[in-house]
């Protein structure tokens, strides 16, 4: 084949998006450890009954505010102490893991879901499409998200399926945020006009060629949006309007524990260094997958 | 004639990459004296802009830089102090980049970006800047230069905005004038009339330039000298007349045969071509650089290859003796 | 190798009827300048009237902003013309149909680092036309794709690989795999070459001439390097604010130009010849602002020919044996 002499063809030794990206994942030692860490807590969430024999609704008046393995008084059968009740703290922290992640997992989802939608329209469509959205999260934007939710948690009562539907109804702004804006920058590209000069259908555009090449601003700013939720459940549920008593969540953890801060304060260190990991470590995944799938330089 | 504006002498530019370090740039020398054009033709990733970076003092804090010899007009650029670069740049020696968008900031208006070029390294008022501001558009072309002065960037087409930057450039009479692709973002058109203008500045200040690009037709139009670059290395150098009359090196003369001639090559009928790719110039680099895509590299093209000289300036890198005569 | 030539399905007239053809097409965007200004009509296209014939290269000349792009996007169904009809075989099509424009007009992009999306291996992109249209099943389209690879000089290995591992000459040689896949009859070319290095340039520009000889392709072939233009083209058209300001044989055009705009763009290609300077092109003032073009002649300020009727009527067509020219310096008895 005569053409072929003429390109003395490369070996491929630049390696393959896929490839580039595990190696910038083990370079990243921010993200490895957020990885690690979020890994391990999962684990731990999702183990729990193997990992603890006590059931973290049973009470044991009989043994109530007994102190965690490092202090005096400890019992070898309660790890991390037990609380007012006398029920099992390690067994209601790792049972309290569940409900944090359960949260941040599916109000990061629904927001994910309505944000992206929105944000994909405007930046594809542009116009009046652009127009509404913007309006919309003007309007979003200007509503204090703390408030609204304790104001409908009030009205409609705290439980676990209202927190997260209050908060994936609130946490979509910076999804359409983003997304609108990324969108902007890869609708133009030529390679989404050959899609078009090909005869792609507008689906297929923005589901095969546009995606793919935004969603890792996506999974950026869930990760974000994930620790937030996570904060916010845990604060709705200290001011008693989150997950409501007995549900073992970190946030009434902390609650509980208050009114005995000043003589037992390992009742809310507990639950509190739990929480600041668990939102530490998804930062941490959070910026290392934004440094890591940052675009390369060309060539 | 007098004393050269410009000595290059062994300049070398490494990259430490993961991978391993980026031989960029491998024993380049040149020297240029006031008056001269010195182009500088090369592929992309040919060195060529690192090497005009270098000069300026510009390179990222990451790459690796030496020479035997740096001097600008008796100074020993190796040895200035950021600090002491940053006082030469702007004042003694310029550079216009190939994006009159980007390089112009888009937040001030040209009036202020003319004349604080001049007044960061002259003690002068607003009023004398500014009156050398209007002499300096006037001189590029720019027609109602007063008016111009409080205009945005972004209100000017992209061949008046080299020919701001141009002007920039030379408000405080540099003696050294560096173009890295000045025109590659123009129409046919504007570049022509960019070149003219340079040209015409050049010989009426009486600078040194040094024009990087890839267009061959410029470099015919407009150079002195001519250092053709490949792979981090001069294959050949010489006169601009000697280069495009009788090219020695395999490069050379491959180069005038890609593209089309009106008036020589005949339409629809095969142009030359290069085969091949770049070769990778991280870790050990040795032999030539282009025997993989040379038609006549030999088993010794690996090892050292011999300088060769004809005439007083005009020199190539080949094992072999290659005779006069244009390319074939 | 056997390319499946496209000329056999040439309607019985094809000798004579033009591939494509534009009858005045216009495009008007409606711009704005400031916040509060209200918005100002754009005549990006001014009445473009063109044929393309079977087999022909039609270079399309011209400065920046003078509506190069904004035909090839109407060409391709990416936008659809404010009036004017585009007809291929003597049949309108409109931008509606787009399927029916994919089959058989196909673009070659002037980036082969953006026009490919880097998230693509190398056999998706060039199937995605095949997959779209639901042409073949997998196994055919794996061999339609082999098959292009070698039409085009690719080794089959780079299959698998993605566009970053790839230079910027194979690129192009991908994006122009992706748009003959599909077996069109014409292929828009805008700036194929201009974002290449010059000794690819020339292996790409080899691989145009080779692939129309071989599957009788018709080139639109746009760009401002003039040189280039008269290598490959067949026939010239240069444009000017939206208008074609004169069309003729590519030989004819390069010999005797006969528009003044011609003639400047004509000079303003630098030839390597150490011998001459810059010219002097006298286009002495920048190229006109499209949404306030100059009265008359469009080309009038910037004319080195410049009369006083320029100034107020615009310049009539003239026809010529084999082309046209829209200058008032060639209207008949007068001058």
């Amino acid at each position: 084949m005569a053409r072929t002499i003429e390109t003395v063809a490369e070996d491929l030794r630049t390696p393959s998006p896929a490839a580039i990206l595990r190696k910038r994942i083990f370079g990243h030692y921010g993200l490895v450890f957020g990885i690690a860490v979020l890994a391990i807590i999962v684990a731990l969430a999702l183990f729990a009954p193997l990992l603890t024999p006590h059931d973290p609704y049973a009470q044991d008046l009989m043994a109530r505010m007994k102190p965690p393995f490092w202090m005096a008084g400890s019992d070898p059968n309660h790890l991390l102490g037990t609380d007012y009740l006398g029920r099992d703290y390690l067994a209601r922290l790792l049972y309290g893991a569940r409900i944090s992640l359960a949260i941040g997992l599916f109000a990061a989802l629904i927001s994910g879901l309505i944000g992206t939608a929105m944000g994909v329209a405007a930046g594809y469509f542009g116009g009046r499409v652009d127009l509404v959205v913007t309006f919309l999260i003007n309007v979003r934007l200007a509503m204090p998200v703390v408030l609204v939710a304790l104001a409908v948690v009030a009205i409609l009562g705290g439980s676990l399926q209202v927190v997260v539907c209050v908060l994936g109804l609130l946490l979509w702004d910076r999804f359409a945020v983003v997304m609108r804006s990324s969108v902007l920058q890869v609708r133009d590209l030529e390679y989404v006009n050959a899609a078009r000069a090909i005869g792609c259908s507008t689906r297929r555009i923005i589901l095969r060629e546009i995606m793919p090449n935004v969603v890792n601003n996506l999974i950026v700013v869930a990760t974000l949006e994930m620790a937030h939720a996570i904060l916010l459940e845990a604060a709705l549920s200290f001011l008693g309007l989150g997950v409501q008593p007995p549900t073992p969540s970190w946030g009434l953890m902390i609650s509980e524990g208050k009114q005995m801060m000043l003589f037992e304060p390992w009742l809310i260190a507990i639950p509190g260094v739990a929480l600041f990991v668990l939102v530490l470590a998804i930062n941490l995944l959070g910026d290392g997958l934004r440094d890591v799938t940052a675009p390369e330089n060309r060539g | 004639m007098s004393e050269p504006v410009l000595k290059v002498d062994n300049l070398t530019i490494d990259i430490p990459m993961a991978q391993g370090t980026l031989h960029a740039v491998r024993g380049i020398d040149f020297e240029l004296k006031r008056g001269e054009t010195l182009c500088i033709v090369g592929e992309s990733g040919s060195g060529k802009s690192l090497t005009s970076l270098a000069i300026m003092g510009l390179l990222s804090k990451k790459m690796r830089c030496n020479a035997a010899r740096l001097d600008f007009s008796g100074i020993d650029l190796r040895k200035q102090s950021p600090r002491a670069m940053r006082a030469l740049r702007g004042d003694r020696m310029a550079m216009i980049f190939q994006e009159p968008m980007t390089s112009l900031n888009p937040a001030y208006t040209i009036g202020d970006q003319l004349m604080e070029a001049l007044q960061l390294h002259r003690p002068v008022g607003r009023a004398e800047a500014r009156a050398r501001a209007i002499e300096l558009l006037g001189k590029v072309g720019i027609t109602a230069a007063e008016s111009r002065l409080s205009q945005y960037p972004h209100q000017l087409s992209g061949g008046l905005r080299q020919r701001v930057m141009i002007a920039m450039a030379l408000m405080c009479e540099p003696e050294l004038i560096i173009a890295d692709e000045p025109t590659t973002a123009l129409d046919v058109t504007i570049q022509a009339q960019i070149l003219r203008l340079l040209a015409d500045l050049q010989r009426e200040m009486n600078m040194a330039m040094i024009l990087v690009t890839h267009d061959l037709g410029v470099v015919a139009r407009i150079a002195d000298k001519v250092v053709v670059m490949y792979a981090g290395e001069v294959v050949e150098k010489g006169s601009a007349r000697e280069i495009f009359e009788n090219p020695r090196h395999p490069y050379t003369r491959g180069l005038l045969r890609c593209i089309p001639v009106p008036g020589k090559t005949k339409p629809g009928e095969h142009l030359g071509s290069i085969p091949g790719i770049v070769p990778s110039l991280i870790g050990k680099v040795e032999g030539c650089a282009f025997r993989s895509r040379c038609d006549v590299a030999e088993a010794a093209c690996a090892s050292d290859v011999p300088v060769r000289r004809t005439g007083e300036d005009h020199m190539y890198r080949c094992i072999h003796e290659v005779q006069a005569g244009a390319p074939s | 190798m056997s390319p499946t030539t496209t000329a056999e399905a040439v309607a019985p007239e094809a000798g004579t009827a033009p591939v494509l053809e534009l009858a005045g097409v216009t495009k008007t965007y409606r711009v704005k300048q400031g916040m509060f200004s209200a918005a100002k009509p754009l005549n990006a296209l001014g009445g473009v009237s063109l044929k393309i014939h079977r087999k022909d290269v039609l270079g399309l000349v011209g400065e920046s902003g003078c509506g190069k792009s904004t035909l090839a996007k109407i060409l391709l169904g990416l936008e659809a013309p404010t009036s004017g009809q585009v007809l291929i075989d003597g049949r309108e099509v409109t931008a509606r149909e787009r399927t029916v424009l994919a089959r058989r007009i196909q673009p070659i992009f002037q980036d082969p680092y953006s026009s490919l999306n880097p998230r693509k291996c190398i056999e998706d992109i060039i199937a995605l036309p095949l997959v779209v249209h639901k042409i073949g099943d997998s196994a055919s389209r794996a061999k339609s794709v082999a098959r292009m690879l070698d039409l085009v000089g690719l080794p089959q290995r780079v299959l698998r690989g993605y566009p970053n591992q790839l230079s910027g000459g194979q690129r192009q040689r991908v994006a122009i795999a992706r748009a003959l896949v599909m077996n069109p009859e014409i292929v828009i070319c805008d700036e194929p070459t201009s974002a290449l290095d010059v000794s690819v340039q020339s292996q790409i520009l080899n691989l145009l001439g080779d692939l129309r000889e071989e599957l009788g392709l018709t080139y639109l072939f746009i760009s401002h390097n003039l040189a280039v233009v008269e290598h490959l083209a067949t026939r010239v058209a240069v444009m000017y604010l939206g208008k074609i300001v004169e069309e003729a044989p590519a030989s004819e055009l390069f010999a005797g130009p006969r528009h003044p705009y011609t003639k400047a763009l004509l000079e303003s290609v630098l030839t390597p010849d150490p011998n001459l300077s810059v010219p002097d092109t006298h286009l002495g003032a920048a190229y006109p602002n499209p949404i306030d073009p100059p009265s008359g002649c469009h080309f009038h300020p910037r004319c080195a020919k410049v009369m006083d009727i320029c100034k107020t009527t615009p310049p009539p067509h003239v026809a010529g044996p084999q082309g046209h020219v829209d200058c008032h310096l060639h209207a008949a008895p007068a001058r």
